[in-house]
């Protein structure tokens, strides 16, 4: 069977065609998740060393998330953890919260909005074993808008970490 | 310019089924809210879901044990803000309309379960009936992705109204009239 060229028409009914679909699935993708991280691509350090680890995060337009130390009980707070090894976490340092006030709140609340980074400083101990290794974190949050909120959730942070001999 | 009619028959054809699709994929991701928020005539409306969750006291509470009754069903939670200016209205609302055949009930979407729910409650001066809720019952309800979400539901079990985030207290008041009064 031999197979004639396209039209220009069918070329363009193609192109609209996965262009709104990739945009409807794209669409679905983003429905709910309004949080998204970005990791250095990979870290690396000798024995001894220390390593820092910049974790942007970014939320989307008119969300925020509670600091890693809000004012009320109920509220659940910004949390990373890291299963580090062979490295040995050594410090996570969140940034400085917005005291915001929203329709919902009488008070101040304690809050990350847009993009901020958390930083994460790991040991590499003399003991650890030279080469590639992929450490593993969790990032928890809940976020609300000015009238709704989202159901808390982990997204899980992959490192990729290169552990050079002396 | 000449256009092939096979090709532009193509062409509007999938333009309608991109622009259908694209319109599902909204309503569905949208989940409940695509539901209207103000009170529907009765021969829209559909059978809410029935299930069964447990109070505070262990008890099993469903919700077809309220029918005859109007309901206010609120999915919520003790880490929500906006759930926090509701409840004080729903306190109101089931001291002022319990005698006319009124009930609210909170059914709290916290992981943590009583242990938080319980001593939020009563620091909030909750006096209706708290359920703990499921995924299960959630995905009966649409899902409930975002909180509060709060359902109307009628003397026949059917849900009247649907709101999804913070609503505006006369909604609320306005929808829980027409019902009582048998609109």
């Amino acid at each position: 069977m031999a197979f004639k060229p396209c039209s220009r028409a069918a070329r363009l009914t193609a192109a609209i065609f996965f262009s709104l679909l990739l945009s409807g699935v794209m669409q679905g993708q983003s429905a709910g998740q309004v949080l998204t991280v970005t990791v250095p691509p990979q870290l690396s350090g000798a024995r001894n060393s220390v390593l820092a680890a910049p974790i942007s995060v970014q939320l989307r337009k008119g969300y925020h998330v509670n600091s890693n130390a809000p004012d009320d009980e109920y509220l659940i707070p910004l949390a990373l953890s890291w299963d580090a090894a062979p490295l040995e976490l050594e410090q996570i340092i969140y940034p400085k919260a917005s005291q915001a006030k929203f329709s919902f709140s009488e008070k101040m609340l304690s809050v990350y909005a847009g993009t901020f980074e958390i930083l994460s400083r790991f040991r590499v101990p003399a003991s650890a074993p030279a080469g590639q290794r992929v450490i593993s974190g969790k990032l928890r949050y809940q976020a609300c808008n000015d009238t709704m909120c989202l159901p808390p959730r982990t997204v899980e942070v992959r490192l990729p970490v290169e552990i050079r001999p002396n | 310019m000449l256009v092939n009619p096979k090709a532009a028959a193509l062409l509007c054809v999938s333009f309608c089924f991109c622009l259908f699709a694209a319109a599902c994929s909204r309503s569905s991701s949208r989940g409940v809210e695509s539901e209207s928020a103000a009170v529907k005539p009765a021969g829209e409306r559909r059978l809410a879901p029935d299930f069964t969750l447990k109070d505070s006291n262990g008890h099993p509470v469903k919700l077809s044990d309220y029918r005859g009754k109007v309901v206010l069903l609120n999915f919520w939670a003790t880490w929500c803000g906006p759930c926090q200016i509701e409840i004080p209205w729903f306190i109101e609302f089931e001291k002022s309309h319990k005698d006319q055949g009124f009930a609210v009930l909170g059914v709290s979407m916290d992981e943590e379960g009583w242990e938080v729910v319980r001593p939020f409650a009563e620091r909030m001066g909750v006096n209706y009936r708290i359920l703990l809720g499921t995924e299960t019952v959630a995905q009966q309800y649409g899902g409930v992705d975002s909180l509060p979400t709060t359902f109307l539901v009628d003397r026949e079990g059917r849900i009247a109204a649907a709101h999804v985030g913070l609503t505006d207290r006369k909604e609320f008041e306005d929808g829980i009239q027409a019902l009582l009064a048998g609109r």
